[in-house]
C-alpha cells in the first residue's frame, strides 16, 4: 500500500502535463495521461506509437516537461530499447552522471499496444528490457474514426461493424497476454480512479523491467457520448465489472478495486452510442445477456 | 602500425564499427550480413569492443532502436540486407528526419520475389530516396575505410543523417581481400569521439524530438533541410577524404575514375563488378580501344558536377544497372542521365544494360559485348535500346527448369 497516497487529498493539485492540447473534448485517455504523467514526472522520455496522442506534440508545441519521441505505430518499445541501451552505455562509460538519467516511457494506443506493436512488445518484455508501456485504450482506431481494432469490445459498433450485431470478435486480454510474458508489473487503470491510478503509477515507477499500465480510454468521440460522462462512463466501467482494476506483481493477480455489488452491465452500455443498437429500435435482449454472461464468466473465475 | 590481413567484407565492415569506437549495435541476422553481428557480438564477449549489443526481433524494431539510441547521444552502428532493408524501411525514412547520425552497412542482395540469397542493388537503391546517405564499395578494403568515412561524414555538423555503406553480398561480403587494417591511433586521428551536439535526451535539458508538424509549409521546410544537408555532404566528402588521406594514407574521391580521362567510350556503374569492368577495360586497351571506367562511391548525394566533369566529351558511356526499376529500367542510367541532360560536353550516347541480377555473373565477354555496342553507337550515333543481359544458354536453362515443373505436376496427377 502506498504511503504517498491514501486519500483524495494526497493527489496533486496541479497538473504537470500542460493544457491546451488538441485531443477531444472528455478524452479519457488524456485525463489518465495527466494523473499518471503527475506522479511520473519529468525525469522521463515519452517514447510515442503512432495514435491520437501522437498530436501531443506539434511543432512547436508540447504538454511535455520532459522529453518526447515519436517513433512510428509498430517499434514504440525498440524505441524505449534504443533510448534504454544508449543511457545505460553513456552512464557505464561515465559520459554522463546518475542525475542525468531518464526512464523509457512508451505511450501508445490499443491499435499499437494490442496489434501492430505487439511483437516489438513481446521481444522487449523478453529482453527484460527496463521500461514503462503505457497503453491508453480507446477500444478502437479512434484517431482515424474508430474502426475496430484488437481491443474493441464484443457487440459495440464501429465503423467498420455497424450491423445490428456490432463487433463480433471479443476484446483482446493485453493483461493476460503480458502477464504470460512474467513481467515486472501489469496494471489496468481508469482515469475515474484516480487514487488507484495514482498508487499504481507510483509503484510501477519504482519498480525496474518491463510493466505495463493498461488505461481503459473512455472517448466521447469514438464512444459516441457527452464530453461531459467521461468520467460516469468509467465510474460505470468498473462498477459493472467489465473494466476490473487488477494488478500483476510477483507473479501474483490482485483486484484492486473489486465492485462489491457489480452493477448490470447494460448501465455501462446505455450511456455510450456505440452501444444503442442493443436497446433501439428494440432492445436485443440475447445480445445484452450475452454481454452480461461474458462479464458474470470473468467475475466468476476470480477468486476473492 | 596497421595490419594487413585477408578478410571478408563482412569482417572488413565489423573492424569498421569496431575501430571506429561504437557505442551501440542493435542487430537482426540476415544471409548475407549475419557475419557481420556474429563479430561484433564475439569481439565484445572477449572484450575486445567496449559496446553494447542487443538483438531485436526484426529489422523495423532494429532501425528503430538505432535511430532512437543515436537520438538519445551515442555512436550507432548497424547492418543488414535485403528483405531486412525493407522491412526496416518505414524507419530508415524515418530516422533521417530524425537528422541523426548512424551507420547502416548493407550486404546487398536481390529482393523477393522470386526469394533469393544472391546480390544485385534492388534493396540499397529502393532506400536512395530514404534520406540515407549512401557510399558503395567495390573492394574489402574499401567497407573497412568507407565504414569509417562514413561516421565522420554523418557526424559532421553541416550534414547530420545516416549513412549507408553497401557492399555486395557474396561477391564482397564472402571474399577475402588482403585488406589494411589500421592502427586505432590513426583512426582517432581521422574519427575524433562522438558528439552528439544538441541531439540528445538528458534530465536536465528536456527535449521533444520526431514530433508531428501541421501543414506543408513546416514540412515543406524540414524536408528541404534534410535535402540540402544531403547535398553538403558532397563538400563535406571531399573535405574529410583528404583528412582520411592524410591520417590513413588512402585517397577517395567520390568518383572512381580509371583510365577514362582520355577515353572515348567509358563504363558507368557502382559497386564490386566494376573491379571486373577495369579488368575488362585494361584488357580492351592492350588492343587498342580507347576505353576507360567511372563508379560512383557515393550515389547519396548524387555527384553529379563530378560526374558531368567526368564525362564530358566522352563519345559513349555504357551505364550497366545491376537492378531494375519495373516499367523504366536501369535506376543508374535514369540518374546520370538527369545529371547530363542538356549540359555542355554531355556525350551523346548513354546506353543502358541491365545485368548482374540476383547472383547472376557478369563476365568479361559481356563487358567487351557492352564496349563494342556502345562503340558501334558511338560511330553511327544511334542509341541502342536499353538492354537486358541474357544469354541464349541461360534461356535453354530455365526452359529446362519449366520442363521439370511441369513433368513434375503432371506426375503428380494435375493434368490442367
Amino acid at each position: 500500500m502506498s504511503d504517498r497516497f491514501q486519500r483524495m487529498k494526497d493527489l496533486p493539485s496541479a497538473h504537470l502535463l500542460g493544457a491546451g492540447t488538441s485531443m477531444c473534448a472528455g478524452c479519457g485517455g488524456l485525463l489518465a495521461l495527466k494523473e499518471l504523467y503527475d506522479v511520473l514526472g519529468p525525469r522521463t522520455v515519452i517514447v510515442n506509437a503512432a495514435g491520437c496522442m501522437t498530436l501531443l506534440s506539434v511543432y512547436p508545441f508540447t504538454p511535455f516537461r520532459g522529453s518526447w519521441l515519436y517513433t512510428s505505430m509498430a517499434s514504440a518499445p525498440a524505441g524505449a530499447q534504443g533510448v534504454r541501451d544508449a543511457l545505460d552505455v553513456l552512464l557505464a562509460k561515465k559520459r554522463i552522471p546518475p542525475e542525468e538519467d531518464l526512464a523509457a516511457v512508451v505511450l501508445s494506443g490499443d491499435g499499437a499496444a494490442y496489434g501492430m506493436g505487439l511483437s516489438a512488445t513481446s521481444a522487449a518484455i523478453e529482453r527484460g528490457l527496463d521500461f514503462l508501456y503505457i497503453c491508453y485504450d480507446n477500444e478502437g482506431y479512434a484517431n482515424t474514426g474508430q474502426q475496430a481494432s484488437g481491443a474493441t469490445p464484443f457487440g459495440a459498433r464501429t465503423a467498420t461493424s455497424r450491423g445490428p450485431r456490432g463487433f463480433p470478435g471479443a476484446k483482446k486480454d493485453l493483461f493476460a497476454i503480458w502477464v504470460a510474458h512474467r513481467p515486472a508489473y501489469v496494471a489496468t487503470v481508469i482515469a475515474s480512479e484516480p487514487l488507484d491510478l495514482a498508487r499504481k503509477i507510483e509503484k510501477a515507477a519504482a519498480i525496474k523491467g518491463p510493466r505495463l499500465i493498461l488505461a481503459l480510454a473512455p472517448c466521447p468521440t469514438g464512444w459516441e457520448y457527452d464530453p461531459r460522462e467521461t468520467a460516469e462512463v468509467g465510474r460505470l466501467a468498473v462498477k459493472t465489472g467489465i473494466w476490473p482494476l487488477k494488478e500483476y506483481a510477483d507473479g501474483r493477480i490482485v483486484h484492486t478495486k473489486p465492485p462489491r455489488e457489480r452493477a448490470p452491465i447494460e448501465e455501462y452500455l446505455k450511456l455510450q452510442g456505440r452501444f444503442a443498437h442493443l436497446f433501439r429500435p428494440a432492445r436485443n435482449e440475447s445480445l445484452l445477456a450475452e454481454i452480461q454472461a461474458r462479464v458474470d464468466a470473468y467475475w466468476a473465475g476470480v477468486s476473492a | 602500425m596497421s595490419t594487413r590481413s585477408l578478410v571478408t567484407g563482412n569482417a572488413a565492415a565489423a573492424w569498421g564499427a569496431r575501430l571506429a569506437e561504437v557505442d551501440y549495435i542493435p542487430a537482426f541476422p540476415i544471409t548475407p550480413q549475419t557475419e557481420i553481428i556474429e563479430t561484433i557480438a564475439h569481439w565484445i564477449d572477449g572484450g575486445e569492443m567496449d559496446a553494447r549489443f542487443t538483438m531485436l526481433e526484426s529489422e523495423h524494431s532494429m532501425l528503430t532502436a538505432a535511430g532512437a539510441a543515436a537520438a538519445t547521444g551515442v555512436r550507432v552502428f548497424t547492418a543488414t540486407s535485403s528483405q531486412g532493408l525493407l522491412y526496416a524501411m518505414e524507419m530508415l525514412y524515418t530516422v533521417a528526419g530524425w537528422r541523426v547520425p548512424l551507420v547502416l552497412v548493407n550486404v546487398s542482395r536481390g529482393v523477393a520475389a522470386p526469394i533469393t540469397l544472391e546480390a544485385d542493388h534492388q534493396d540499397v537503391l529502393a532506400a536512395r530516396d530514404s534520406g540515407f546517405l549512401q557510399i558503395h564499395c567495390a573492394t574489402c578494403q574499401e567497407v573497412l575505410d568507407f565504414t569509417l568515412l562514413a561516421f565522420r561524414l554523418a557526424e559532421d555538423a553541416r550534414v547530420r543523417l545516416p549513412v549507408i555503406v553497401n557492399l555486395d553480398g557474396f561477391h564482397l561480403s564472402f571474399t577475402r581481400e588482403p585488406v589494411d587494417i589500421p592502427d586505432i591511433a590513426a583512426v582517432r586521428e581521422f574519427l575524433p569521439p562522438f558528439d552528439a551536439g544538441t541531439t540528445r535526451f538528458r534530465a536536465s535539458a528536456p527535449v521533444s524530438q520526431a514530433v508531428a508538424v501541421l501543414g506543408g509549409t513546416p514540412y515543406s521546410y524540414f524536408r528541404y533541410e534534410t535535402h540540402l544537408a544531403a547535398q553538403n555532404a558532397l563538400v563535406v566528402f571531399d573535405e574529410i577524404a583528404g583528412v582520411f588521406a592524410k591520417a590513413l594514407g588512402r585517397e577517395y574521391a567520390m568518383l572512381e575514375t580509371y583510365r577514362s580521362d582520355d577515353a572515348e567510350v567509358v563504363f558507368l556503374m557502382i559497386g564490386s563488378f566494376a573491379t571486373k569492368a577495369r579488368q575488362a577495360v585494361d584488357r580492351l586497351r592492350e588492343t587498342g580501344w580507347s576505353i576507360g571506367l567511372v563508379r560512383p562511391r557515393l550515389l547519396r548525394p548524387f555527384p553529379a558536377a563530378a560526374l558531368r566533369r567526368a564525362l564530358a566529351g566522352k563519345r559513349a558511356v555504357a551505364v550497366i544497372d545491376q537492378n531494375l526499376s519495373m516499367g523504366m529500367g536501369g535506376v543508374l542510367h535514369s540518374e546520370a542521365a538527369a545529371a547530363l541532360y542538356g549540359t555542355s560536353g554531355a556525350p551523346p550516347i548513354l546506353a543502358s544494360f541491365v545485368g548482374g541480377l540476383g547472383g547472376r555473373d557478369l563476365p568479361l565477354e559481356e563487358l567487351f559485348e557492352i564496349a563494342a555496342v556502345a562503340r558501334e553507337a558511338a560511330r553511327s550515333g544511334v542509341c541502342p535500346p536499353p538492354r537486358l543481359l541474357f544469354t541464349e544458354g541461360e534461356l535453354r536453362e530455365v526452359r529446362k527448369l519449366q520442363a521439370v515443373a511441369h513433368m513434375e505436376r503432371h506426375a503428380l496427377g494435375d493434368e490442367s
